[in-house]
C-alpha cells in the first residue's frame, strides 16, 4: 500500500518534471520563432532611421528628382568639402538595365528548361539536370563576378571592337573593362535556377487529366503544352519570373565587380554603370564613410532597394497562392 | 486552339506540318535546357583553368603579404583560417535559433494570426537582398554594439558572424520545417498516445527521423554563408592585415573578401592569387551542395514509412 503510494508520487514527480520540460521547450521555441520579428524590426529601424536622417541633409526632391549621383570621397568630406549629388535615378537605371537584360536572357531559357524538365525529359535526363540547376544555384555570386570580369568582359570588348557589327548596334561605342553587359550575362545565368525550379513546380502541379483531355482531342505534345499546360500553370510561371527579377535586382557582387564603379544615367548596355547594390558595396568596401549624407545615403538607397524587392516578393506570393488555390480546387 | 477539331485528322498535310512543329519545339526546349549545363561546365572549367596552376604549396601554407606578393610569400592560409572562424561562429549562432524556430512553426504553432505573421516574415526575409543584411550588420552589429557594449568600432569576426547568421536564418527555418513535414503524423500520435509529452515526442521520435533533412538544410545554409561576400564588405572587414589576429572581437579578411580585393588589384600576381581563392570557394560550395543533394537522395531512398 505504502509502496504503491510512493510509486505514484514518483511517477507524478517524473510527469511534473516532464511537463515543466515541455513548457520550457515550448517557450524556447516560441522565442526562436519570434526572433524573425526582431530581424525584420532591425532592418526597418536601420533603413528607415538612417534614411530619415539622410533626408534631413538632402531634399527628397533631389533624391527622386535629379539624375546626377556623385558622392564625395572620404578624404574630401573630412576636409569639409561638399558631400556630392544625390539623385538616385542613375542607380535605379543601372539596376533596371541589368535586371531587364538578365530577364531577357533568363526568362525564356528558364521557362524552356522548366517545360522540358516537366513535360519532355526522360527520367534519366531529369535526374541529371535537376542537380545541375541546384549546383548552379549554390555557386557564390563572387565567383560569377570574377567570371564576369575576367572571362565575359574580354569577350564583350572584342565583340564591340571599333568597326564590328555590335559596335554599330550599340551606337558606335566600344565597351571598356566594365560594362552593364558583363553583369547582364552572368546575372541572366544566376536567375535560371530560381525561374526553372518554380516554373517546373507550377507545371507539374497541372492535373494530369487536363493533358489527357487534350491528347484525347488529338493535340500533339507541344500543342497540349502551349494551349493547356502553360496557361494552367501561368500564375506559378509569372511568380517565378517575378522572383527571378527580384533576385536580379538584389544581386550584388557580379554587378559590383563587373558593371562599373561610376553611376551613369544611361540605358546603353555596353556603358559602364553602377547599380544600387553596386553603389552600396563599392562605397563601403574597406573604406566605410563614418557619418554624414554619404553614410546615410547608403541606407536611403538600401531602403529603395528593400521596398522594390519586398513589393516583388509580395506580388510573387500572391501569384503562388493563386496557383495553389487553383490546384487545390481541381483535385 | 490551333486547328479545329473536325479537321484535325482529315488533312494529311496539316498533320505533317504539326508533327514538324512538334519536333522543332522539342529541339528548341532541349537547347534551352542544355544551356544551364553548358553554363555550369564553362564556368567550372574556366575557373579551374585560371586558378589551379597557381595553387602550389605556398598558396595553402603562406599568408598574404602585400609587398611580397611577387615572391613566394603569397597564399590564402590566413584568409582560410578567418573564413573557418567566421563560418563556425555563424553556424553556432544560427543553427539553434533557426532549428528551434522551425520546430516551433511546425510542431507547436497552431493556425493563428501570429503564426501567419511569422511565416510571412520568414518568406519575406528570405527575399531580402544580401546588401540589406550588410547594412543591418553595419548599423547594429558594428555601430550600435560599439556604442552600447563597447565593442570595437569596426568589422569584427563576431559582427561578420552575426550578420551571416541573420542572413541564413530564413533558410534554416524553412529547411527545418520541410524536414519535419516528412515525418508522418502517426509517429507523433503513437508517442503522444503512450503518454509522452510534446517535447519528449519531438526529441525522441520526430527529430531522429527529421535529422538528415535538417542537416541537409544546414549544409546548404553553410554553403550560402561561405560564399556571401557583399555583407562582409559592407560591415567593413579590412582589406588586408599583415598579421591577422583571431578571436571573436579581432578582425581579419575571410577568403571571399580577400578574393574580391585581389581581383581589383592591378598586378597579375594578385589576380592569380584571386583566381586560386575563387577556385577554393567554388569547389567548397560545390562540394557542400553535392553533399546536400547526396544526403537528401539517400534519405528519400532509405526511409519507407
Amino acid at each position: 500500500m505504502v509502496q504503491a503510494a510512493r510509486a505514484t508520487v514518483g511517477e507524478w514527480q517524473v510527469a511534473t518534471r516532464a511537463r515543466y520540460g515541455d513548457l520550457a521547450a515550448r517557450i524556447l521555441f516560441l522565442t526562436a520563432g519570434l526572433s524573425v520579428f526582431l530581424v525584420l524590426g532591425f532592418i526597418l529601424y536601420v533603413l528607415v532611421g538612417n534614411s530619415l536622417q539622410f533626408f534631413r541633409d538632402v531634399s527628397i526632391l533631389e533624391f527622386f528628382g535629379s539624375t546626377k549621383w556623385q558622392t564625395a570621397g572620404t578624404v574630401q568630406i573630412s576636409e569639409g568639402g561638399d558631400a556630392g549629388d544625390f539623385g538616385v535615378w542613375p542607380l535605379i537605371a543601372g539596376t533596371m538595365l541589368v535586371t531587364v537584360g538578365a530577364a531577357v536572357i533568363g526568362l525564356p531559357i528558364g521557362l524552356a528548361t522548366a517545360i522540358y524538365l516537366a513535360e519532355y525529359a526522360p527520367s534519366r535526363v531529369r535526374s541529371f539536370l535537376k542537380p545541375v540547376l541546384e549546383l548552379l544555384a549554390g555557386i557564390p555570386s563572387i565567383v560569377f563576378g570574377f567570371f564576369a570580369l575576367f572571362v565575359i568582359s574580354p569577350i564583350v570588348r572584342d565583340l564591340t571592337d571599333e568597326g564590328s557589327f555590335l559596335y554599330y548596334v550599340f551606337g558606335q561605342k566600344s565597351a571598356t573593362i566594365f560594362s552593364a553587359m558583363n553583369a547582364i550575362i552572368v546575372v541572366g545565368v544566376m536567375v535560371l535556377p530560381i525561374i526553372t525550379s518554380l516554373s517546373e513546380d507550377a507545371i507539374r502541379a497541372v492535373p494530369k487529366h487536363l493533358r489527357e483531355a487534350s491528347f484525347g482531342l488529338g493535340a500533339t505534345k507541344w500543342e497540349t503544352t502551349k494551349n493547356v499546360v502553360v496557361p494552367s500553370a501561368l500564375s506559378g510561371i509569372v511568380a517565378s519570373f517575378v522572383l527571378g527579377v527580384a533576385r536580379a535586382i538584389g544581386e550584388s557582387m557580379a554587378v559590383a565587380m563587373a558593371a562599373g564603379t561610376q553611376a551613369a544615367w544611361t540605358f546603353n548596355p555596353i556603358d559602364s554603370i553602377q547599380t544600387m547594390t553596386g553603389f552600396i558595396v563599392q562605397r563601403t568596401g574597406g573604406d566605410t564613410p563614418q557619418q554624414g549624407p554619404v553614410f546615410t545615403s547608403l541606407f536611403a538607397v538600401g531602403l529603395t532597394l528593400f521596398l522594390m524587392t519586398l513589393a516583388l516578393n509580395l506580388l510573387a506570393q500572391r501569384f503562388v497562392k493563386r496557383y495553389r488555390e487553383v490546384e487545390g480546387a481541381d483535385t | 486552339m490551333s486547328g479545329d477539331g473536325a479537321l484535325l485528322f482529315t488533312a494529311d498535310a496539316d498533320l505533317h506540318r504539326r508533327r514538324r512543329t512538334e519536333r522543332r519545339w522539342k529541339a528548341v526546349l532541349l537547347v534551352g535546357a542544355s544551356f544551364s549545363i553548358v553554363g555550369l561546365a564553362v564556368l567550372i572549367v574556366r575557373m579551374l583553368a585560371d586558378g589551379v596552376p597557381h595553387m602550389n604549396l605556398d598558396f595553402w601554407s603562406e599568408s598574404y603579404s602585400p609587398s611580397g606578393i611577387r615572391g613566394r610569400t603569397a597564399g590564402i592560409f590566413d584568409a582560410l583560417v578567418s573564413s573557418i572562424l567566421v563560418l563556425g561562429m555563424t553556424m553556432v549562432i544560427a543553427v539553434p535559433v533557426g532549428t528551434a524556430a522551425g520546430i516551433y512553426l511546425y510542431e507547436y504553432a497552431h493556425k493563428s494570426r501570429l503564426t501567419d505573421w511569422i511565416r510571412a516574415t520568414v518568406s519575406n526575409l528570405a527575399g531580402v537582398p544580401s546588401v540589406v543584411y550588410g547594412l543591418l550588420g553595419l548599423a547594429i552589429f558594428v555601430r550600435l554594439f560599439a556604442d552600447t557594449f563597447g565593442m570595437p568600432r569596426q568589422g569584427t569576426y563576431l559582427a561578420a558572424a552575426l550578420t551571416l547568421a541573420v542572413l541564413i536564418l530564413p533558410i534554416l527555418i524553412v529547411a527545418t520545417e520541410e524536414a519535419l513535414k516528412t515525418v508522418p503524423a502517426t509517429v507523433r500520435h503513437a508517442s503522444l498516445g503512450l503518454g509522452a509529452t510534446k517535447w519528449q515526442t519531438i526529441r525522441h521520435h520526430v527529430l531522429p527521423y527529421a535529422l538528415p533533412g535538417i542537416l541537409t538544410g544546414q549544409i546548404l545554409a553553410l554553403s550560402r554563408a561561405a560564399g556571401e561576400t557583399a555583407p562582409l564588405l559592407i560591415i567593413g572587414l579590412p582589406t588586408y592585415q599583415v598579421f591577422q589576429t583571431y578571436g571573436p572581437l579581432a578582425t581579419g579578411t575571410p577568403l571571399q573578401v580577400r578574393a574580391y580585393y585581389l581581383a581589383s588589384d592591378a598586378r597579375q600576381e594578385a589576380i592569380d592569387l584571386a583566381a586560386g581563392a575563387i577556385v577554393v570557394l567554388l569547389l567548397a560550395t560545390l562540394a557542400l551542395n553535392l553533399l546536400a543533394i547526396f544526403l537528401r537522395d539517400r534519405l528519400q531512398n532509405r526511409i519507407r514509412w
